[in-house]
């Protein structure tokens, strides 16, 4: 394929694994009003873990992505676990710190994660058989991947279980007098959010075949919260919209800074993330339902007996 | 023994520049409501504004001190006005996470203008002195007496005059201070200049002691915050006892795990806090 369709379907691979982190995000901040500020540190978890499973124990690649999904889980439950009868500024600063351990973790247990080198020749599902269709096939398969789980999350939001988790979100006093059982649906919804993270996470490392501890910079959960945001807290729809706008952002602001002269790379690259931190804080002052809004439907009126 | 006793000591040196950026963000907290996640960014900010009063205009260390708090406090002040106090209805997480965002930008306007490299103060080379055994840098101890003037000029700002005791009335009960006729804006503005400041401080002496880049607060935001969560989140001395701990913790961890997991130290701590006693060592309450 040409440089420009390989670009493209680079950018489309990106996107979804961006969009997963996104509809992650926000099952949890637009589900039931929590943050997750470590969404880099779930999404490196799952990334190693399935990257460890495949090329350090050999495991196939389907038992990488089921890895990869429990171990996100259980960092989702650990993480939870301590904070969820407090107020939700805790839960902000523990994720804050986890992303922080695991990127340590993975920089210095070099005998397990190789460390800052990385681990490389992640083997990627028929890479063999498909040749250079590899990148393309991958691509298609990330974004079904992406309406799957777009299409699973819809169902849960639109389920009684969602109902009651944004509940937890309007009013975790209200929901609790009605005999719902937050803390479960806390750690519960935490969980299966962390999981689709570290879903993302497995399917970036078989796409790129390496996986390095650089890879997974802070950074990437600003551009998610930019991608949520935007797109509108509390939709599915949104998320994914929203992390293909922050990939398209990104991108043309790459070519962007590239074209302002006399800026040495460093400049360059302190300019996009600048652009990223200032679009997030735009969008939650002027646009904070985003593009696509929440739908709330009215409740249901009770029958007049007249 | 003596290496104990060496990492106790350096523990108390760190610990006592940590609680400066602790106390900030604990007393932002306390008045603000929301925890101000651009903590970093201040501290960085400080290291800056003290490096440049003192290697390009040859500032004393006492004088860029201050000039480090003017930084940092000034634009914290400036940020909280215009870009976090409207977003206020939006409830404390959304202000938190546009705090991030903000500490991004403030990191990339410092990258964008002084670039990676490594800045260092213009300041004489000392020996270390020798006692008992243990050994210190003539820095470290200036450091210590510096961060100890400057927690002991809060002490007395908070207890004695008229506009430090509305704080702590605001931090208590905003309701009943307000009903006293304090202004809770003048108030909160002047919670987040001096809180800020006190980052930049803190991250002024930090940047003597190692040297000053655009991740110089980055790298101690953690140990920043388990200080404050262990000491409980909104109390000031309990931010300076959390500061000492987490300080101490991580020189200890030392001993037994490689240096470079320093901040996972705090990280366990914040875990280990929250589980067993979420309102820290002289918090209140937590959920």
């Amino acid at each position: 394929m040409s440089g420009w369709a390989n670009y493209i379907v680079f950018i489309i691979a990106t996107g979804g694994f961006y969009a997963l982190l996104a509809l992650s995000l926000n099952l949890i901040w637009g589900g039931a009003g929590m943050v997750n500020l470590g969404l880099a540190g779930f999404f490196a978890l799952g990334a190693y873990a399935s990257a460890l499973l495949t090329v350090s124990a050999g495991a196939p690649i389907v038992a990488g992505f089921v890895g990869a999904l429990v171990v996100g889980a259980v960092g989702g439950y650990v993480v939870t676990m301590s904070t969820t009868r407090l107020r939700g500024d805790y839960l902000a600063i523990v994720t804050l710190g986890f992303a922080e351990t695991i990127r340590l973790i993975a920089n210095n247990e070099i005998w397990l994660t190789r460390g800052s080198d990385g681990i490389s020749g992640i083997p990627g599902p028929f890479r063999a058989a498909l040749g250079g269709w590899f990148n393309a096939a991958y691509a298609a398969g990330t974004v079904a991947l992406v309406v799957l789980v777009w299409f699973l999350l819809r169902r849960l939001d639109l389920s009684p279980y969602g109902r009651a988790l944004r509940a937890v979100r309007e009013d975790q006093q209200v929901a609790q007098v009605a005999g719902k059982r937050i803390l479960r649906f806390k750690i519960e919804a935490f969980a299966i959010s962390a999981a689709i993270a570290a879903l993302a996470g497995a399917l970036y490392g078989h796409f790129n075949s390496y996986v390095a501890p650089d890879v997974f910079q802070p950074l990437i959960t600003i551009y998610i919260f930019l991608a949520v945001a935007a797109g509108g807290v509390g939709r599915a729809a949104g998320a994914v919209l929203g992390a293909y706008l922050v990939i398209f952002f990104l991108e043309a602001t790459r070519f962007a800074a590239a074209a302002i002269p006399d800026l040495s790379p460093v400049q360059h690259a302190a300019i996009r993330e600048m652009l990223v931190g200032l679009a997030l804080v735009l969008v939650l002052r002027w646009r904070p339902q985003g593009l696509l809004p929440e739908h709330i439907p009215p409740a249901p009126r009770p029958a007049s007996t007249s | 023994m003596d290496t104990v006793l060496q990492a106790a000591l350096n523990g108390l040196v760190s610990g006592t520049i940590l609680a400066l950026p602790a106390i900030g963000f604990t007393a932002m907290f306390a008045v603000l409501r929301y925890p101000n996640f651009a903590v970093a960014a201040f501290a960085t900010l400080g290291a800056y504004g003290g490096w440049m009063a003192n290697a390009w205009l040859g500032w004393p260390v006492v004088a860029a001190l201050v000039a480090a708090f003017a930084l940092a406090g000034l634009v914290g002040a400036c940020i909280e006005r215009v870009a976090l106090e409207p977003l206020r209805p939006a409830g404390p997480l959304t202000v938190a996470i546009a705090a991030i965002a903000l500490n991004v930008v403030i990191e990339n306007i410092l990258r964008f203008s002084f670039g990676n490299d490594l800045r260092g103060y213009d300041l004489p080379l000392a020996r270390d002195v020798h006692f008992a055994g243990l050994r210190i840098a003539p820095q470290q101890i200036e450091n210590l007496a510096l961060a100890l003037a400057v927690m002991a000029a809060l002490f007395g700002f908070l207890a004695f005059t008229r506009i430090g005791k509305a704080m702590r009335a605001t931090a208590d009960n905003p309701d009943l201070a307000r009903l006293k006729g304090i202004e809770p804006r003048r108030v909160e503005l002047l919670a987040v200049l001096v809180g800020a400041g006190l980052c930049g401080v803190g991250g002024m002496l930090l940047g003597l002691d190692t040297s000053v880049d655009p991740l110089t607060g980055f790298r101690v935001v953690l140990s920043v915050f388990a200080a404050a969560v262990v000491g409980g989140l909104g109390s000031i001395p309990g931010a300076v006892a959390g500061a000492l701990v987490i300080g101490l913790a991580e020189e200890l961890a030392t001993l037994a795990v490689a240096p470079t997991y320093k901040s996972a130290v705090g990280f366990v701590a914040i875990l280990l806090v929250l589980t067993l006693r979420p309102r820290g060592l002289l918090g209140e309450r937590a959920y």
